[in-house]
């Protein structure tokens, strides 16, 4: 069996996780990959924590990835990334949404966000890349495509040429949105390459 | 490796959906529950294939077996738990077997991801004496549906087909199929003796059943469903469904019998296979369903000494259940503030379940769909919830225990799909046998839960198409609910006293909270105008927070701070309306008495 890749995206519920999945998947399945994806529905996208995960490479059997085996993580909210911590090992990139997003018990008072969160996984060594997603979105024109600048800040982490998420997008995205995931895919292979 | 040009790349649900085109099902019936719904959505959308959401399991199931007597392939789609309710039928159409190739698809939810139990229905199939086919990934699933159809001609059976969480909500890589025909023509034929479940046919078909089982046990040892991969004979593995996948994974080298049929099994196969390793394992999710019924062969194996019969599975969990020493050393997350789900800003179940969150000393009976989200902080205000159906059920059997010390404390709450699954029922039965509590029908229009399907109170059916909708409050009174009002749940003081009225009545009353689901696509497109806060007119009351709106939040102050922003020194914060995450449902503007939260422009 080939190496394995494991890509985790984690964030909260309607932050447009599964399309951000989708859009990756598609570009490694025209990579010539073999891929395998596990998402969550139902009660969990109500504004709770959720993740997909996906897994790419010469033949995929398990569709969830193994704790200490993910690769990339690529969070949509910045607690959330810290959350995922178990998945990852030394070498492990993560690409953080700066975005905070509170939980009811934050948004009710009862604790602090915790502001400094991203030190958990700095102070293990690994590389943490921080992307301020939300702002970039509203900047190109539209808040919702925050999810795609994050696959552009990814995908400097991935051996595909931009052109080949470009095409995605403009094959799988319904027209009326092409041209901002566009600008927003573009603003995020910006930010970290 | 993949050429994309030929690819599709479809979660399990899709890939099923496509398999049952494929086959050239005809008639597909099914209740929405995850992780089935997306079956259902998909197959509606193919040419030819007539589709519909059921009332309950138990109608759709019974339309199934009724396009299979008229002679074409038919799909009952379900949840878990749904068999549950379909089970009636499901036993009897194994007696009566069918014409058309007849499918019942459960969708199995171990880890309870959004289910209220995880039971195994690998048992069906031994309790009922059918055939089950579990698939590992989407393609097999593709590939087993369709086989799934041949069987049930060849053999005449309905066939369980049993997919989990991690088969139905996995993308991967399918391909299309050739399109199949019914062995069967489409017609009236009268078979009484096989259709009249009569005891005296019965008996006869009876026999029919253990003849097929010993046809199928043929089928199971010669198939390909249940094949043999050949490897390091130290450890063997018997398996199926996903943690096939994941056996695969945490030990390459090992051989495998990987059984696509979960019942029967192939005996012959299974002592042979045994014969060869040294040490046999035996892997599944939740019950030793394979295990136990291998050990009754005669066959020594490990199962549930070591992997765990509950939850998921996965790779790791099962390595590290054969080789303890495995486990890696991984880094630990900190402590973070939960993120459990939330019912959406300005969802119309919050106004109901914040007043019953107002009220003292209530039992509050809850039901299956996102209106359970009630149960968590702040409003807190369910006690509880078993099944479908059993909200109003629960406060009769309360009623009739408490006697008179149940008297204006009984408060049962039900969605509108829930109702007509199963609610109604309990409903006749609490008039029928004198009750006296209120039931909250919460009328969103949809089953939003499962995401958005259409219920025959909506006014369209699967495929959006205007159908009948059932005029709830004619229904209620119908079965002799003498007292049915309709209530506003974004008006929270109406819907207080509307309550109150109800709970002061010796008789059934049932209450219609009526506005619609945020999600549904008329109100995603509506234009909502948001309320935002006027954050020097807020006393720090935090009326407005208990709510537990997701797009309200606090932001404590210390004494310099409040000072600072011209607050009494006392004053412990603020609250702040995020306007993007506004839908101006005006719930909150309801409750502040300061002036502090207004619609933006007014």
């Amino acid at each position: 069996m080939g190496a394995i890749g494991n890509i985790l995206f984690s964030g909260v519920g309607g932050q447009g996780i599964l399309l951000a999945s989708e859009i990756t998947a598609y570009a490694l399945l025209s990579a010539g990959y073999d891929a395998k994806k596990s998402e969550v529905h139902g009660m969990a996208q109500r504004g709770g924590s959720v993740t997909a995960q996906l897994r790419y490479g010469e033949k995929v059997y398990s569709p969830l990835i193994e704790p200490g085996k993910a690769d990339i993580l690529v969070s949509f909210e910045m607690m959330e990334a810290a959350r995922y911590l178990p998945y990852l090992h030394k070498e492990s990139k993560v690409i953080v949404n700066t975005q905070q997003i509170k939980p009811p018990s934050v948004a009710m008072g009862q604790v602090a966000y915790p502001l400094d969160v991203l030190d958990a996984i700095t102070s293990q060594g690994i590389q943490v890349v921080t992307v301020a997603a939300f702002d970039i979105a509203r900047d190109v024109g539209e808040v919702k495509a925050a999810n795609v600048v994050m696959v552009g800040a990814m995908s400097n982490f991935l051996p595909m040429a931009a052109e080949v998420y470009e095409e995605i997008i403009n094959t799988r995205v319904p027209e009326r949105f092409r041209e901002v995931n566009i600008k927003a895919f573009r603003a995020g292979r910006q930010t970290s390459s | 490796m993949t050429d994309s040009s030929t690819v599709l790349w479809m979660s399990g649900n899709e890939a099923i959906a496509l398999a049952a085109y494929e086959a050239g099902v005809k008639v597909a019936s099914g209740y929405p529950g995850t992780p089935s719904t997306e079956i259902m959505e998909n197959l509606s959308r193919y040419e030819g294939v007539y589709t519909e959401w059921a009332p309950n399991e138990k109608v759709g199931l019974e339309v199934a077996i009724g396009a299979s007597f008229a002679g074409v392939r038919a799909l009952a789609t379900m949840k878990h738990v749904g068999v549950n309710v379909a089970a009636d039928p499901l036993f009897t159409a194994s007696y009566t077997g069918g014409r058309g190739g007849l499918v019942v698809l459960t969708a199995d939810d171990p880890e309870m991801h959004s289910s209220q139990n995880e039971q195994d229905n690998r048992n069906y199939a031994y309790a009922a004496k059918l055939p089950m086919l579990e698939p590992s990934d989407p393609s097999e699933a593709k590939t087993l549906l369709k086989e799934a159809f041949e069987l049930s001609e060849r053999l005449d059976t309905p066939v369980l087909f049993r997919i989990t969480t991690r088969v139905a909500h996995v993308k991967g890589v399918v391909s299309k199929g050739e399109m199949m025909t019914s062995a069967a023509t489409c017609g009236i034929e009268k078979m009484p003796a096989k259709f009249v479940m009569l005891p005296g046919n019965a008996r006869n078909r009876r026999k029919v059943v253990e003849e097929r089982m010993g046809e199928l046990r043929k089928i199971a040892e010669t198939d390909e469903y249940n094949r043999v991969e050949a490897g390091d004979r130290k450890r063997g593995f018997i398996t199926g469904g996903v943690s096939y996948l994941y056996v695969k994974e945490a030990f390459p080298e090992a051989t495998v019998l990987k059984l696509g049929m979960s019942w029967p099994l192939p005996e012959e196969k299974i002592k042979a296979f045994a014969a060869t390793v040294d040490e046999l394992f035996v892997v599944e999710e939740l019950d030793p369903f394979l295990e136990h019924h291998i050990k009754a062969m005669g066959v020594a194996c490990h199962g549930k000494d070591c992997i765990p019969n509950q939850g998921e599975l996965n790779t790791a969990i099962v390595r590290k259940a054969i080789d303890p020493g495995s486990a890696p050393k991984l880094f630990s997350a900190p402590d973070l503030p939960m993120r459990p789900p939330n019912m959406c800003a300005g969802c119309p179940h919050r106004g109901v379940f914040y007043n019953l969150s107002r009220m003292k000393d209530i039992f509050v009976s809850g039901d299956i769909g996102c209106y359970t989200l009630g149960f968590l902080p702040p409003l807190s205000a369910m006690d509880s919830c078993v099944c479908m159906g059993a909200s109003v059920t629960i406060a009769h059997g309360m009623a009739k225990a408490l006697g008179a010390a149940g008297k204006g404390k009984l408060v049962s709450v039900i969605g509108d799909s829930t109702f007509i699954h199963s609610g109604i029922t309990g409903l006749i039965n609490s008039v029928y046998n004198n009750s006296a509590s209120v039931l909250i029908i919460l009328d969103n229009r949809i089953t939003a839960m499962t995401g958005q399907q259409n219920n025959p109170a909506s006014g369209c059916n699967i495929k959006g198409e205007p159908a009948n909708s059932i005029d709830l409050e004619e229904l209620c009174r119908a079965v002799g609910v003498k007292h049915v009002d309709e209530v506003n749940p974004h008006d929270i003081s109406a819907c207080k006293t509307a309550l109150k009225t109800a709970l002061d009545r010796d008789e059934m009353s049932v209450l219609i909270s009526r506005a619609p689901c945020v999600l549904i696509p008329e109100m995603k497109k509506a234009q909502h105008i948001p309320y935002l806060t006027t954050t020097e007119n807020c006393s720090g009351c935090r009326s407005c927070v208990q709510l537990g709106c997701p797009a309200i939040s606090w932001t404590p102050l210390t004494p310099e701070e409040a000072e600072a922003l011209g607050y009494k020194k006392k004053q412990k914060g603020f609250a702040v309306i995020t306007e993007v995450q506004c839908n101006g449902c005006g719930q909150c503007a309801a409750l502040c008495k300061f002036e502090a939260i207004n619609r933006k422009g007014e």
